[in-house]
Formats: C-alpha cells, sequence, structure tokens
C-alpha cells in the first residue's frame, strides 16, 4: 500500500523572545490508505502543531512530509492552499460552518476553489449527493444557525469529502457533541473508512480513540507509543446498545 | 473562484448588513451625484452664455477704437475714437466678402412719453444692425438706409423699454417718444432677446439711426465701434487681414506702429466669455471630487471592521483552500461592488437635484457623458484604492489564527 503520510523526523520550533519552543522533536512516522488512525495527547503534547503540518496549515521547521508521495515542506502558501483543497478534507470541533449560509452552500464552498472549476449545475449535484451520504439531504436549505450540532458536523463532513481528499483530518470532532451524537458522528467515520478513506482524528478522549484501528499517543513533542487498537469499538453496536432515550 | 460568482458572493456579504452597506455608499453616492451636479450647473452657465454670444451671429466681428494692448481693458474699448463713419463706408466698399457693416454709438438716455419716463440705452445703428444681430421684430419693422441718409426722427424700442413707457407692446407702435426732447416716431418693437451674457437686459433698448444719434441726440463726430459680418461661406479670418490692411492704410499707419484700433471676432467673443464659467467648472468638479475621496475613506474604514468581524470565516475559507488571492479578490470586489453601486445611486441622484434645481430656479443645468463617466470611473478607482489595503489584510492573515479568532 503506498503511504498517504510519510513523516521523517519533523521537527517544529517557534522563535519566542526568551527561548525558542520546541512543539515537535523528531516525528517520523507512516500511515497508509486505509487507515483510521486516533492520535491522543494531552495539551501541550504538540499535537496541535502536527495537527496543523498535517493539514498543510502550516510548514515544518525541519524534516520531510510527503503528502500523497508530494514533498509539503518547501511549498509555496498558493500551493499549500491547493493542496488543501484537494487532497485534505477539515472537520473541525466546532464545525466550521459559515453562519448564514445554507447546508448546500457550505457544502459547495471548496468546489469554488477548485483549480479546474466545475460547472453550477455539476456543483449543486455533487453537494446534494454528500449530503445525501452523511444523512442530511432533507436540510439542505436549512442554515447552521437551523441546525443540531450533530447535524452541523455531519454538513461539515459533507463538505470535507466534496473534492474528493485522500486523507480525512478530524480535530476533537465530537468534543462539542453528547455522547449519542459522537457515537453516530463516528460511525459516519467508521463507514467512510470502511469505503477506502483514509482517516486521521486527534482526540484526548480513549473512548472516541478506541473507535479507530490505530493509536498514536504524542507528549513532548514526540511519539510515545504506536499501537493498532485491539478491541475496536463499533458505532452500529454501540449505538443499538445504548439504553432507548426517553424524551421527557 | 470564478468572477460571477464572486460579485455573487459580495452581494450576498453587502446584502447581509444592508444599513451599514447604504451608509458607506453614501460617501460615494453624494461625491457621485455632487461631481455631476456641479459640473451640470457649471455647463449650463457656459452653455447659456455660448447661447447669447451666438445669437449675436457667429460670423459677425467688431472693430473697437484704440488698440487692445495699449488701452487695454482700462482705457475702455472704443474711448479713443480713432474710429470714423468714412472708415465705415471704406470697409463696406472695398473689402469683398462683407455682408453687413454697422457704425454703433451708444448712450445712456432718459426718454419720455407723456407723463411716462424711462432711462435706458440708446443705440445709434445703420439698417443693417437688425440683420447682423439677427434681431426680429415684434410688431412694425427696421428703419431703413433712407431713413438714415435724412437722419430721419424714427426709433426702434426693445420689449423692456415698451412695457415699462407704454404698458404694451402693441400700444408703443406709432406713438412719438421724447428722447432728449427731441420727438422720435417708433416704428417697430423688436422680438425679446433676454439677459446678454453680462447680465444686461438686452430688450432694454431704443434703436435710432446712427446719424440721427450723432446729430440730434449726443453730439459725437467719432464712434467707438463698428460691426461687421462676413457673407456665409467667407473666411472671417481673411476678412479680418483685409480690414486691418485697409484701415492701417486709411490711418496711414506704417507696419511697425501699433493700431489704433482692435479687431474682436465672434470666436474671440466667445472664448472670453466662456473661459471664466469654464474655470468655475473645473473648481466645483475639483471640489466634488474631494467629496468623493472622503467617501473613499468610508469604505476603507467599514471594509477594515468587515475583515476583523469576518476573520473567522477567511480562516474558513483558507482552511478548505482558497488562495491568500481569492480573499484578495473577494473584499476587493466587495468595495468595488460598494462604490460602483455608489456610483450608480449617484448617477440617478444627481439626475433628481438637476430637476430639482431646474424646476425651482432658473438656473439651467446641462448634465454631459463626461462628468457621468469621469464620476463613476472614479468612484471605481476608489473602490478599489481603499479596498485594497483591507483586503490585502484579509489575504495574508494566517489560516491557523484566523480559525482560532473568536
Amino acid at each position: 500500500m503506498a503511504p498517504i503520510i510519510q513523516l521523517d523526523d519533523l521537527r517544529k520550533t517557534y522563535a519566542s523572545s526568551e527561548e525558542p519552543v520546541h512543539a515537535v522533536r523528531g516525528v517520523s512516522l507512516t500511515i497508509t490508505k486505509g487507515e483510521f488512525v486516533a492520535v491522543m495527547g494531552t495539551s501541550g503534547s504538540g499535537k496541535s502543531t502536527l495537527m496543523n503540518i498535517l493539514g498543510c496549515l502550516d510548514r515544518p521547521t525541519s524534516g520531510s512530509y510527503l503528502l500523497d508521495g508530494i514533498e509539503v515542506s518547501k511549498l509555496s502558501r498558493d500551493q499549500l492552499s491547493d493542496l488543501r483543497n484537494h487532497k485534505i478534507g477539515f472537520v473541525f470541533q466546532n464545525f466550521n460552518l459559515l453562519a448564514r449560509t445554507s447546508a448546500l452552500e457550505n457544502v459547495e464552498l471548496p468546489m469554488l476553489y477548485r483549480r479546474t472549476p466545475l460547472s453550477p449545475a455539476k456543483q449543486r449535484e455533487k453537494a446534494m449527493a454528500a449530503l445525501e451520504m452523511v444523512g442530511i439531504g432533507k436540510r439542505a436549505d436549512h442554515t447552521p444557525n437551523q441546525l443540531s450540532g450533530g447535524q452541523q458536523q455531519r454538513v461539515a463532513i459533507a463538505r470535507s469529502l466534496i473534492n474528493d481528499p485522500v486523507l480525512l483530518l478530524a480535530d476533537e470532532p465530537t468534543g462539542n457533541l453528547d455522547s449519542r451524537t459522537s457515537i453516530e458522528i463516528l460511525g459516519i467515520f467508521q463507514r467512510l473508512n470502511a469505503q477506502g478513506i483514509t482517516v486521521l482524528m486527534v482526540t484526548h478522549e480513549p473512548d472516541v480513540a478506541n473507535y479507530s484501528k490505530r493509536i498514536i499517543v504524542m507528549r513532548d513533542g514526540k511519539i510515545r507509543s504506536d499501537t493498532q487498537v485491539a478491541k475496536r469499538f463499533d458505532a452500529a453496536e454501540e449505538l443499538r446498545n445504548l439504553p432507548v432515550e426517553t424524551t421527557p | 473562484m470564478r468572477l460571477q460568482t464572486s460579485f455573487h458572493t459580495a452581494f450576498r456579504a453587502l446584502l447581509r448588513n444592508k444599513l451599514r452597506s447604504l451608509l458607506t455608499a453614501l460617501g460615494i453616492i453624494i461625491g457621485v451625484a455632487a461631481v455631476i451636479a456641479m459640473v451640470g450647473i457649471g455647463n449650463g452657465a457656459k452653455k447659456q452664455v455660448e447661447d447669447q454670444v451666438a445669437a449675436l451671429g457667429d460670423n459677425a466681428l467688431m472693430i473697437f477704437a484704440g488698440s487692445s494692448s495699449r488701452g487695454g481693458m482700462s482705457g475702455g474699448f472704443g474711448s479713443a475714437g480713432t474710429l470714423t463713419l468714412d472708415d465705415a463706408f471704406a470697409i463696406k466698399r472695398d473689402i469683398p466678402g462683407v455682408q453687413g457693416v454697422t457704425p454703433e454709438v451708444e448712450g445712456s438716455t432718459r426718454i419720455s412719453s407723456g407723463n411716462q419716463n424711462w432711462f435706458t440705452r440708446l443705440n445709434g445703428v445703420a439698417a443693417d444692425y437688425f440683420s447682423i444681430r439677427m434681431w426680429n421684430f415684434s410688431f412694425g419693422g427696421p428703419f431703413e438706409e433712407r431713413d438714415v441718409k435724412t437722419a430721419a426722427k424714427v426709433a426702434v424700442i426693445g420689449k423692456t423699454t415698451a412695457v415699462e413707457i407704454f404698458g404694451t407692446e402693441e400700444e408703443a407702435l406709432g406713438k412719438v417718444v421724447r428722447i432728449r426732447n427731441v420727438p422720435f416716431t417708433i416704428i417697430g418693437v423688436l422680438a425679446p432677446k433676454g439677459a446678454s451674457f453680462f447680465g444686461r437686459d438686452q430688450d432694454d433698448t431704443i434703436v435710432i439711426p446712427y446719424t440721427s444719434a450723432m446729430k440730434r441726440v449726443l453730439g459725437t463726430k467719432t464712434i467707438p465701434r463698428i460691426t461687421v459680418s462676413v457673407e456665409r461661406g467667407k473666411s472671417v479670418a481673411m476678412v479680418v487681414e483685409q480690414i486691418t490692411s485697409l484701415l492701417l492704410q486709411r490711418h496711414r499707419l506704417p507696419g511697425d506702429r501699433e493700431p489704433d484700433f482692435t479687431i474682436r471676432t465672434q470666436e474671440e467673443l466667445t472664448t472670453m466669455a466662456t473661459a471664466t464659467s469654464k474655470t468655475m467648472t473645473t473648481l466645483l468638479g475639483f471640489v466634488a471630487s474631494i467629496s468623493l475621496i472622503v467617501g473613499g475613506i468610508g469604505i476603507m474604514n467599514i471594509m477594515l471592521v468587515s475583515v476583523t468581524e469576518r476573520t473567522r470565516e477567511i480562516g474558513i475559507r483558507l482552511a478548505i483552500g482558497a488562495r491568500g488571492s481569492d480573499i484578495l479578490m473577494q473584499f476587493l470586489i466587495e468595495a468595488v461592488t460598494l462604490s460602483l453601486l455608489g456610483g450608480l445611486i449617484g448617477i440617478g441622484l444627481a439626475f433628481l437635484a438637476a430637476a430639482l434645481i431646474m424646476h425651482f430656479s432658473p438656473m439651467p443645468v446641462y448634465i454631459t457623458a463626461g462628468p457621468i463617466l469621469y464620476s463613476f470611473a472614479f468612484s471605481a478607482a476608489v473602490g478599489v484604492l481603499f479596498g485594497f489595503y483591507p483586503a490585502r489584510k484579509a489575504a495574508s492573515l494566517d489560516p491557523i489564527e484566523a480559525l482560532r479568532y473568536e
């Protein structure tokens, strides 16, 4: 399997007035197509910095980062934008949808910035299909403030997939959701992963991490452990086992 | 990003804050309206002057006694007494292409009829005068060459004078009016011409043969001015040249001496008359342009606020793959859309203002394409110029920082 992500001695140092801050101190890592990886770690462990570099939002100070065979560490700002546009799909903790903009238009947004534009009709069709896929096609014309947190996150997932990325990056995707909705969202990730999409998820909850296939724990800017999940949670099964909610 | 999509996005962003967008564009709206209306007022004044000068006949030229450079304007054209009636006859006799010639003497005088008095302007002219000035008659008609030869006591009066003394124009015809106690019979009433470009009422006048004026009323021997009309199709410049050499010869002035007369063509008079209103138009336009710049600063101010407010939106757009240039275009197009919309509304407002001014005042407003195009282009330029800094600020945001912005 071709590696989607290949890191070699990746380092990130922030210049500071007192002494330089070493956020990431030599990370080497390979993630192949079809993996579902959870990155864990306390705050200050360097996982956010690593996430930003993997998401092409930031460049490493040294070391190499190959994303789908492309060396990212030396690319320009515009080239990084283009990579984010068609190689990576982002899902954030606070959803980050455009306010006062319909779900459909939010999903269409990444297509507007494609270097090879699609016709407006084609865009609409693709966005609609993506919304159907995450089970929210009926609410395509709703704006974010008319949607629940779980629904907003579904819209965000639809948006992240719209340009057929090689990597789905999720930063604490269930951080703002209740437990049932969290499992539903993790179920979507598991389903997408089963279809062959590579997923990398940052979380600090071990329960959430257990829905992935591989857990990487960071500490002090280095990888402390890297293990396969022995007893993986299945979202569909967990949902069935949840006590039936009684609405008061 | 497609340009069409960019404009769509910009419109939506502007519609989201309707009141704010309107207030921001107000500076441009007022600026554009002011430029167009102000230049329109200036042009109206200029056109009025041009029309009046043209009414004199564009083939006319005037010869003033006295040198323009020696006496200058301080002495006043025509005060030198160097032109004679024989000069006028010689011009009519010897210069080809001359259609009409009239010596002109003038003075201010009190005229009376019965117990009515009026102080007016007296013009002594030849019969050619009326055709040269293209002046028609409401009632009666002009005096003829025969009347001039005999220094007949006949007069033609303007509308204002007729109304002041006889009540109506019609009443005046055939009546006798006393000019410095000399009785003159009114044989014609001139069609009204309105105010001249010097602001004088041209209809407040009484016109008599110059012979009568010189012998019977004013008692002068020299004439201050000769007006000449050139035949259609003949070169005015050529006639000017021939008159110049004829007069130099008649006045026995060698070539190196300053001529003792000044010739002004219609074109020169027009230029002189419009120069002032042109300056005024330019000045008005310039002052109004300043308000456009102030409007631009208003746009910049609001765009800067908008960029700060929408930091997170910018962060999202950058994260999902917008380039810096996409963000730059988005905000630039927003600023330009704002200023262009302001420009369009301003153009509408200018026409409204022009209509109101013309309805409530006698001032003519003459709106031309020039200032409309100029101010519209200027407002677009203002949008680009003042939108650029905020847009660049938005484009250079760091996506990580912008996403974290609360």
